[in-house]
């Protein structure tokens, strides 16, 4: 088999597999599976920043929220259907990731990881500040009967699961199709040596904002997703908290994987859920595997995998 | 009150701010200057110091001031002696690679923080001031410990600054900020300035938390706010300079205790991260100093 061939037989097992997990699965795993789907759409969004253009972005808390809220707050207070807020929650995250890329970008390295986490930080007190609407810390419950799309009714398990799954494989065809194109394999280049490829007559700025425009746009249908299938949108979203999960579940599954991502979270969440079972201070786990994993596994469970057996995994 | 008393509280306040800010952000940017390290994790140290001084307080039993001299020493002890660990086990094994360590450090804040929370509990406590006397303005009264904790800032700062020109460790520190491979080239042990510069920073934020915890409780979240702020003063400040770092201090601590009181304390932040972002986007040397990050 070529490499792609082996790549892509070995990606659709996974959506099968997932699939057969829906008939498999007692109740609450299946219902932790549907929301771990969901959120690995936020961590392949985190790593085609991270993982395969070699930014790393200490503020995407800001694009899920902007998925979540361009959903959530039309949702709330103008009555808009759940398909066009959906679609307007992802426009929300593309919008503000071109503005923050736009300036953000005009800086590198450790300054680059700073003014990200600020223009987070602002958008998290934002939400703050507008508590009126946004009801602040303690969030908005989004009234189940308008969380429906062609009349499939998002609240019911089995259709959450599926709905999950769905995105999930769109977020899984989008980051694979995309390290393939010829945009994806500049982003690569300018991982690998940034000057060479400003050289070889790149235009270096245009595809990092492409990139964080990008990004941006699948964490926030990560967020937007969230809120429908979930039916909750709250500040607790948009804080520092959250922009360091991506970068975990990343770390962990492996940069610059397509399914490490997603093998991130199924870890990360089922390390957190169990022992948040044994303490109230579980994310003492977190930062102890975050302290771990740079010292000793760079390239994360995927990464180290196809090292040692599958060297075809893109 | 009138405007004027008024405005005079808030200027009062802000100098407490600045004074303890001054002293929280000399550290994270002496970190910086010397290690080229962004330490995310400041802020826990701060708040172990201010855990650190609870427990020392709360077993020294007594008079008020034992304890709290007790804890104005053993505190930043503890505090730096955790973070000459922290560097000794992570950091130095990542070879001080900017990206990484932050990220590490983020981790050893998760670490720290949450161990506080496992073994102090999430209860805001109480450190009695040492001395409780006011003093009477014609239009409020105003607590004597506020003033000594501006005088004791000021007198670590100039300890500090001393320390950095006066003496052998000073010149090793500043040559090893210099130029790391010339000095190993002569013998200074690297490993171990670093080591020192990473307690020294943690050490200097426990003080400022020692100094402030009789006013604000010891509470294992409250490194959240040190730390944003000291970013915000080293950044406008000019990273690694310490001059610079002091005069942004006392601006940032001025102008927040004076727009907290006349606007919404939210609205205060919002400006005051923007504004951080759109210094390192168009002028990355801060705004008094002449490196870029």
């Amino acid at each position: 088999m070529s490499e792609t061939a082996k790549s892509l037989a070995f990606h659709g097992a996974v959506v099968a597999l997932l699939v057969a997990l829906h008939f498999a699965l007692p109740a609450y795993h299946h219902g932790n599976l549907a929301r771990i789907m969901v959120l690995a759409v936020y961590a392949m969004g985190f790593n085609v920043l991270f993982g395969y253009s070699g930014l790393l972005s200490l503020g995407h808390a800001m694009f899920f929220a902007a998925g979540m809220y361009g959903l959530g707050l039309p949702m709330q207070h103008l009555g808009l259907a759940a398909a066009p807020a959906l679609l307007c929650g992802v426009l929300a995250a593309l919008a503000l990731g071109a503005a923050v890329g736009f300036l953000a970008l005009r800086t590198t390295g450790v300054a680059f990881m700073i003014v990200t986490l600020m223009f987070s930080q602002a958008v998290f007190l934002t939400i703050l500040y507008f508590g009126e609407y946004t009801r602040g810390d303690e969030g908005f419950v989004i009234a189940q009967a308008s969380r429906a799309i062609a009349g499939v009714d998002l609240s019911d398990s089995a259709n959450r699961y599926f709905a999950a799954l769905a995105i999930f494989a769109v977020g899984l065809a989008v980051t694979l199709r995309l390290i393939h194109t010829p945009f994806g394999r500049v982003l690569i280049a300018i991982r690998e040596n940034e000057e060479r490829t400003r050289m070889l007559g790149y235009d270096v700025f245009a595809h990092k904002l492409g990139a964080v425009v990008a990004s941006a746009a699948l964490s926030g249908l990560s967020g937007a997703a969230y809120a429908l299938l979930f039916g909750y949108a709250g500040a607790t979203f948009a804080s520092v908290q959250y922009s360091i999960f991506p970068l975990l579940w990343v770390l962990l599954g492996g940069a610059g994987t397509i399914i490490g991502p997603f093998i991130g979270t199924v870890f990360m969440f089922y390390l957190i859920d169990i022992s948040s079972g044994l303490t109230s201070a579980y994310m003492l786990i977190a930062g102890a595997v975050l302290v771990a994993l740079t010292l000793f596994a760079r390239q994360g469970l995927v990464g180290e995998l196809r090292r040692r057996v599958m060297p075809w995994l893109p | 009150m009138d405007f004027g008393p008024y405005l005079f509280l808030a200027s009062l306040e802000g100098a407490v701010t600045a004074a303890v800010l001054a002293l929280t952000a000399v550290g994270l940017s002496l970190v910086f200057g010397v290690m080229r390290v962004v330490n995310v994790a400041h802020g826990e140290f701060f708040m172990l110091g201010a855990v650190v001084a609870w427990w020392v307080a709360s077993y020294a039993g007594g008079h008020p001031a034992i304890g709290f001299a007790l804890a104005l020493l053993i505190a930043p002890i503890v505090t730096g002696a955790v973070a000459a660990v922290a560097d000794f086990l992570v950091l130095k094994r990542l070879d001080y690679d900017p990206e990484r360590t932050i990220v590490a450090t983020i981790g050893l804040l998760y670490i720290i923080q949450q161990t506080v929370l496992m073994t102090y509990g999430p209860e805001a406590r109480p450190v009695e001031a040492p001395f409780n006397v006011r003093i009477y303005f014609p239009w409020f009264g105003y607590s004597t410990y506020k003033f000594f904790v501006i005088g004791a800032a000021v007198a670590i700062l100039l300890g500090v600054w001393l320390l950095m020109t006066r003496t052998r460790f000073g010149l090793v520190m500043r040559a090893t900020q210099l130029d790391r491979e010339t000095a190993l080239a002569f013998a200074i042990p690297v490993d171990r300035v670093y080591a020192l510069v990473f307690g020294l920073g943690a050490a200097l934020a426990a003080l400022a938390a020692v100094l402030i915890v009789p006013i604000q409780q010891a509470h294992y979240l409250m490194g959240g706010d040190p730390l944003l702020l000291s970013f915000i003063v080293v950044i406008i400040g000019g990273l690694g300079s310490l001059a610079g770092t002091i005069v942004a201090a006392v601006l940032v601590g001025m102008s927040d205790g004076i727009i907290s009181v006349f606007f919404s304390p939210t609205l205060a932040k919002i400006i005051a991260t923007l504004l951080v972002a759109l210094v390192l986007v168009f002028r990355p040397q801060g705004l008094f100093g002449k490196r870029a990050l």
